[in-house]
């Protein structure tokens, strides 16, 4: 792969290495005696590893072929198998801390391995490592070819991809030493942040200068959605991690906000993180490979518009809804109430145009299980929206907060919408970057199809029945006026439902499993395909590279 | 009847589809619309919680966590306790009976970050201090199942061969100072002198704590032994001082009669 850059690019990119390489020795001197050595010597390793890497091609020929006839695929490519390692790692992690809720001892008694810590693992390794790496690898792909133009830059997407996954190793490596700032999905330190915030620019100035190249007068819509992702994650990211480090020697740091404005701060960012990365940029995905696969327009231009821009502004009001009855202010929280109700319209103006736009094409999502996997992911997205605008609703909330129900939700979200839609996208993505005839197995495809389907209801269902029975339970009263059932009653009540969670993860993970292998089998194993007219061009001859709108 | 209704709507989408049209020609034209679109909620959200003053209540008797306290509430952070308890008594009247009274706002004012919680696997822990012995605690520490039988709780019990650090002490209070909560310098710099005096009764140490935080401080050997400082100490100093900052919650309650 490095071959395929040129000599100065080499150079540059063993530059930036080394820089990132000597930070790393600074942090593993100054911190040393703390975690915050520890990352020092992790960074010191990654960006030496590439460093040599690209220090051992620098004296190779320079590449010959014309790099502007093609899409550059590389960072794609890396960054597809880079998720698929993390759906493993994290999805594994998700049901080992699952195992614990059932089976306490499954902990082994060392001081990483407790729930408190491995569970943001689980969270940063889905969220971050596999949702981000597949949204980071699939941008690239979809703005190329939907602007017709090659990325803008060949040192930056890899320094962009490669510095996600620094941010996301020292995020995981940290979270088993104890490092943490114990704000849900932000829980990274400063220095992991301030990483982020770098690796962030860069990401939306090869985004901006790509559509700056574009061959199509107008930016097509899976752009708006990864432009919105981009745009808003930085400022939800860059304002809730406002933190003093109490030295710049350790890790440790104090966020500038405290109690309430903090509570609103970080369910600010925690509800647009599910907005504006895990929906935002997921349905960017949705945007481009469910049309490209069911060979069908998007239904309808105008609800794309409605449903974007409804989505982007409805969104960040409704964070103060995961605050009903608290501390905070009511007139927040009702403000949260409403605009979360509200927020159904645009979701469901997206999962609707998504499911119309598979008319004419139902009978592939009947035979193809690349395509049935979109399909199941936007019904899940339109079911996880109308349950959370009901969830936000603040007479249901003050029984489902605190509960699984919660849990149950969020994963109906995550597995149901994000995971498939992913998968889905990786399934049909990866024939065609790899010019492969097909993916190695359908077979495989169509067993992962139904072994996650499978496990995110057996994980849905259990989590409702737990949450809604430990909701009631906690506020049953006998009738002489006390309380019915001991905390501890109520907890031992939801083992069943917990043993059911581990079983329905498994499937998932089962499943994720066995994509990574049909991936990596298709790579090896299946035929050469000369590529459909699939190259950066100017002239309306080429096949046109978006699905035509309306 | 109901075109009429919608007429206003329909005119507001069609200029908004024909301005979008355009906007979705020009790169910085859709990323200044996103940022736009996407700011207004959070500033009318967030901003007015910093000037209202009625978001937090005042209470003239909230006093501050001391060293050992604070160090103890960094271990809780940092063996992730809050992503099974929550430190918030919603205003239900389940949750007052069970726990107490309501979770004020001012109750929090010095917590950086806030500490409130998302998730009970297990109980809510605003109001736990002094509900239990330090010895229950630092057992319950150990061996979950051994007080608790079918609780799903981690054990602990590394923290009491833990020897707690103090040496970077004054630098998180001097940082906590910096975000806003009113450390004086006599307590910064005194820190770690002061987070060891905490767990030393009858020592020269546990009179300047007291002489810093208060008579009412607490100020014994929390893990129960005299030996050396543990993170034991700490995370159990913590946990018995939950609820015990301010006695507003309490007052609020018995005024409303409950």
């Amino acid at each position: 792969m490095m071959t395929r850059l040129t000599v100065a690019e080499r150079q540059s990119a063993m530059f930036i290495s080394g820089l990132v390489a000597v930070a790393g020795f600074a942090m593993a001197v100054a911190g040393h005696g703390d975690p915050m050595g520890a990352h020092g010597w992790i960074t010191l390793l990654f960006a030496a590893t590439l460093f040599f890497l690209a220090g051992e091609a620098l004296y190779h020929d320079e590449p010959t072929e014309d790099r502007s006839a093609e899409y550059y695929d590389d960072p794609t490519k890396a960054g597809i198998l880079i998720s698929l390692a993390w759906a493993v790692i994290g999805m594994g992690m998700g049901v080992w801390v699952a195992a614990q809720l059932a089976w306490p001892d499954l902990r082994f008694d060392a001081a990483w391995s407790s729930f408190g810590r491995l569970r943001p693992v689980h969270t940063s390794g889905v969220i971050f490592g596999f949702g981000g790496n597949a949204l980071i690898a699939t941008s690239f792909h979809v703005m190329q070819r939907t602007s017709r133009a090659r990325l803008a830059g060949h040192v930056s997407p890899w320094f962009v991809l490669l510095g996600f996954n620094l941010f996301c190793i020292i995020a995981a490596s940290g979270y088993l030493m104890g490092v943490t700032q114990s704000k849900e999905y932000a829980e990274p330190e400063w220095y992991a942040d301030l990483w982020l915030v770098v690796v962030w620019v860069v990401y939306f100035v090869l985004y901006v200068r790509t559509l700056a190249r574009r061959n199509e007068p107008h930016i097509y819509v899976a752009n708006w959605y990864y432009m919105a992702f981009i745009l808003v994650v930085a400022i939800l990211h860059i304002v809730n991690n406002l933190a003093v480090p109490a030295s710049f020697d350790a890790a440790k740091s104090y966020s500038a906000f405290a109690g309430v404005q903090d509570a609103m701060t970080q369910w600010w960012y925690g509800h647009n993180a599910v907005a504006f990365f895990l929906t935002a940029g997921f349905l960017g995905m949705l945007y481009y490979y469910l049309p490209k696969r069911a060979e069908r327009p998007i239904y309808s231009y105008r609800l794309s518009i409605l449903s974007f821009w409804g989505i982007v502004f409805f969104y960040i009001w409704a964070g103060s809804h995961h605050l009903h009855y608290t501390a905070l202010p009511q007139w927040a929280q009702t403000l949260g109430m409403t605009f979360s109700v509200m927020l159904l319209v645009p979701s469901w103006a997206s999962a609707g145009n998504a499911l119309m736009t598979l008319n004419g094409a139902w009978d592939k999502v009947r035979t193809d299980a690349t395509l049935r996997f979109m399909m199941m992911a936007a019904v899940f997205y339109g079911l996880s929206t109308f349950e959370g605008s009901f969830m936000a609703v603040r007479a249901v909330n003050s029984l489902s907060h605190y509960t699984d129900w919660t849990v149950g939700h969020v994963h109906a979200g995550a597995m149901g919408w994000v995971a498939l839609i992913t998968f889905g996208s990786i399934y049909t993505v990866v024939p065609l970057l790899w010019r492969r005839e097909t993916m190695y197995s359908w077979k495989l495809v169509e067993w992962h199809f139904w072994l996650a389907l499978a496990g995110t209801v057996i994980y849905i269902f259990a989590m409702w029945n737990s949450g809604i029975t430990q909701g009631l339970m906690w506020r049953t009263y006998t009738e002489s006026g006390t309380l019915a059932y001991s905390f501890l009653e109520t907890m031992l009540a939801m083992y069943p439902y917990y043993v059911a969670r581990v079983i329905g993860g498994s499937l998932f993970l089962v499943g994720a499993i066995l994509a990574a292998f049909n991936v990596v089998m298709t790579i090896r194993n299946v035929g050469y395909r000369a590529p459909q007219i699939d190259y950066p061009t100017a002239s309306e001859a080429g096949e046109p590279a978006i699905p035509a709108a309306e | 009847m109901f075109r009429k209704l919608l007429k206003p709507f329909a005119r507001f989408f069609e200029l908004h589809a024909r301005t979008h049209y355009r906007a979705e020609r020009h790169s910085f034209a859709l990323a200044a619309g996103i940022i736009l679109a996407a700011s207004v909620g959070g500033f009318i959200e967030i901003a007015p919680l910093f000037t209202i003053d009625e978001t937090v209540e005042a209470a003239p008797d909230m006093r501050l966590y001391t060293p050992l306290e604070q160090a103890g509430r960094d271990i809780y952070i940092r063996e992730g306790c809050y992503a099974c308890h929550s430190q918030m008594i919603r205003s239900l009247q389940d949750e007052v009976d069970r726990y107490g009274p309501y979770s004020l706002a001012v109750e929090s004012q010095y917590d950086h970050p806030m500490l409130w919680g998302s998730k009970r696997t297990g109980p809510d822990l605003a109001r736990v201090g002094e509900k239990y012995s330090d010895d229950w605690q630092v057992r319950h520490l150990v061996d979950p199942r051994a007080l608790v039988p079918g609780s799903v709780m981690p054990q602990y019990a590394f923290l009491l061969d833990a020897e707690l650090e103090t040496g970077s002490l004054p630098d998180r209070l001097a940082a906590l100072r910096a975000v806003g909560v009113p450390y004086g310098d006599a307590q910064i710099v005194n820190a770690a002198a002061d987070a060891r005096g905490q767990a030393l009764p009858d020592t020269d140490w546990a009179d300047g704590v007291a002489e810093r935080y208060g008579e009412e401080t607490n100020i014994r050997h929390f893990d129960g032994r005299s030996g050396e400082l543990t993170e034991m100490d700490a995370l159990v100093a913590y946990l018995q001082i939950l609820g015990g900052l301010t006695d507003l919650p309490a007052e609020i309650q018995a005024a409303r009669g409950d």
